[in-house]
């Protein structure tokens, strides 16, 4: 910055000091796009902007106030939904009891390790969203829990319906998650129906996934639920990703080509979880049942 | 009618608009978002020319590109190209009121997203709709109203020298 005001203008012209700048972020831009040379300067600048963020944040938070104070008029009512909607789930919830009993029960017959157990163990963390991108070519958002807060990378973020993404970037106080729907993310899903599995990749566009390279006749309908398959231990098994929206099955192609849309609000929510995963015994357990198959 | 500027008046408002820049804004009002701190740079380098540097807005750039959580140098540049159209044709555009001035700044700020979208380009990303371009839409609503805001808070502001 020039600070002290001079009666001459000396140094650069402006397009020299231009082509210098350009010249400057062109380096910036292809170390980061190219070779992700900068994770450290990321970071600091990162910790810089944490509080102008969180300056930002206030008013949002003083609008979930005011919202929460002319909600709790309406207390009790919402008390006997709640409590209702408690019950149904309590409901399933025991069922799901039984059945994972059941599941190990079975899986003790059958003599494979009981991975279940370990591999759906998780812990979350709620976390209110910072910050969504105004351009449409990051589907990132920023969170206001970071590594201090244990967040660790690679960890799914899901909200009340299903995933919305994965924590790709760490900062102290805040992280970046990775939404479904960007073009460099994938999620293996499985279908309900049939358990077919599958990579269910972003396309950039805010409400459309992609199943790749599936043929032409696979077993996949309209409607179908993607659910998470557990398989590359990022996400927890089954939990929901998507509904199948589209397909195109074009008899001179190789694949056909089928839309899904995210199951979670993927550009709406104001809070969301953090989940992790019991990683190290989860990878051991996955080892074992092959030795396992060989023996049956 | 010039009226001098603080350094520190400079860095308030730039802070300021990079705060509203970060507002947590989600569905369809984000379309609307004009970039503030594009503004706010174009009215300093237009109206008090060389108190804002390149550098400065390079930092400004590297800070939005963070907080964006886009490719480090797509913001830097842009701000950059800003300064650079400001500082040619800031003299000719002293010569207009704020209203005029807008379509012109209209017309800065859309290079400016064109710049940013070929940044994106480059990474690899695809081109996006035309809803893109509201941002340019509404920073060329503000400029009047923006500019006269920034205009009056410098006058406001007393010399402790008058009396």
């Amino acid at each position: 910055m020039e600070t002290a005001p001079q009666f001459f203008r000396h140094g650069p012209g402006p397009f020299a000091r231009l082509f210098v700048f350009a010249l400057l972020s062109c380096l910036l831009i292809v170390g980061d796009t190219r070779f992700k040379y900068f994770p450290q300067l990321r970071q600091a600048i990162g910790v810089v902007i944490f509080p102008l963020q969180q300056i930002a944040y206030i008013p949002a938070s003083i609008h979930d106030q005011v919202e929460e104070f002319i909600a709790s008029f309406n207390l009790l009512e919402e008390n006997i939904q709640l409590r209702q909607i408690y019950l149904e789930n309590r409901e399933q919830l025991l069922k799901l009891a039984s059945l994972e009993a059941e599941n190990i029960h079975l899986r003790n017959l059958l003599g494979a390790v009981q991975q279940i157990e370990t591999k759906t163990r998780t812990k979350a963390v709620l976390a209110e969203i910072l910050y969504t991108p105004r351009d449409p070519f990051n589907h990132k958002i920023t969170l206001n829990k970071g590594g201090q807060h244990h967040i660790q990378l690679g960890q799914a973020v899901i909200d009340d319906k299903g995933i919305v993404g994965q924590v790709t970037q760490l900062y102290p106080w805040s992280s970046e998650v990775t939404l479904l729907t960007d073009r460099d993310h994938s999620v293996p899903v499985q279908v309900v129906r049939n358990s077919l599995r599958s990579v269910v990749s972003g396309t950039g566009k805010n409400d459309q996934l992609e199943l790749r390279y599936l043929s032409v006749n696979t077993d996949i309908q309209q409607g179908d639920q993607l659910v998470t398959s557990g398989i590359g231990g990022v996400y927890p098994p089954g939990i929901p990703v998507a509904t199948v929206l589209r397909i195109e099955r074009d008899p001179t192609g190789d694949f056909a080509q089928i839309i899904s849309t995210p199951v979670a609000g993927v550009d709406r929510n104001r809070q969301v979880l953090i989940l992790s995963l019991v990683q190290p015994e989860s990878r051991d357990a996955l080892e074992m049942p092959k030795i396992e198959s060989g023996k049956n | 009618m010039y009226v001098p500027a603080s350094n520190w008046f400079i860095a308030v408002s730039l802070v300021l608009a990079l705060i509203l820049n970060f507002l947590p804004l989600q569905g369809d009002i984000l379309i609307f978002r004009p970039d503030f701190v594009a503004i706010v740079i174009a009215y300093w380098n237009i109206n008090h020319p060389h108190k804002m540097g390149m550098s400065a807005a390079f930092g400004m750039g590297l800070l939005m590109d963070v907080g964006n959580t886009g490719i480090l140098g797509q913001h830097t540049l842009a701000y950059c190209v800003i300064i650079y159209l400001t500082l040619i044709f800031g003299r000719r555009l002293r010569l207009f009121n704020s209203m005029q001035q807008a379509p012109q700044i209209g017309l800065i700020l859309l290079i400016m997203q064109i710049v940013i979208i070929l940044v994106a380009i480059s990474g690899g990303s695809a081109l996006p709709d035309g809803q893109y371009f509201f941002a340019t839409v509404t920073g060329t609503l503000l400029w009047a109203p923006g500019s006269f805001l920034l205009t009056m808070l410098l006058r406001q502001k007393p010399d402790p020298d008058a009396l």
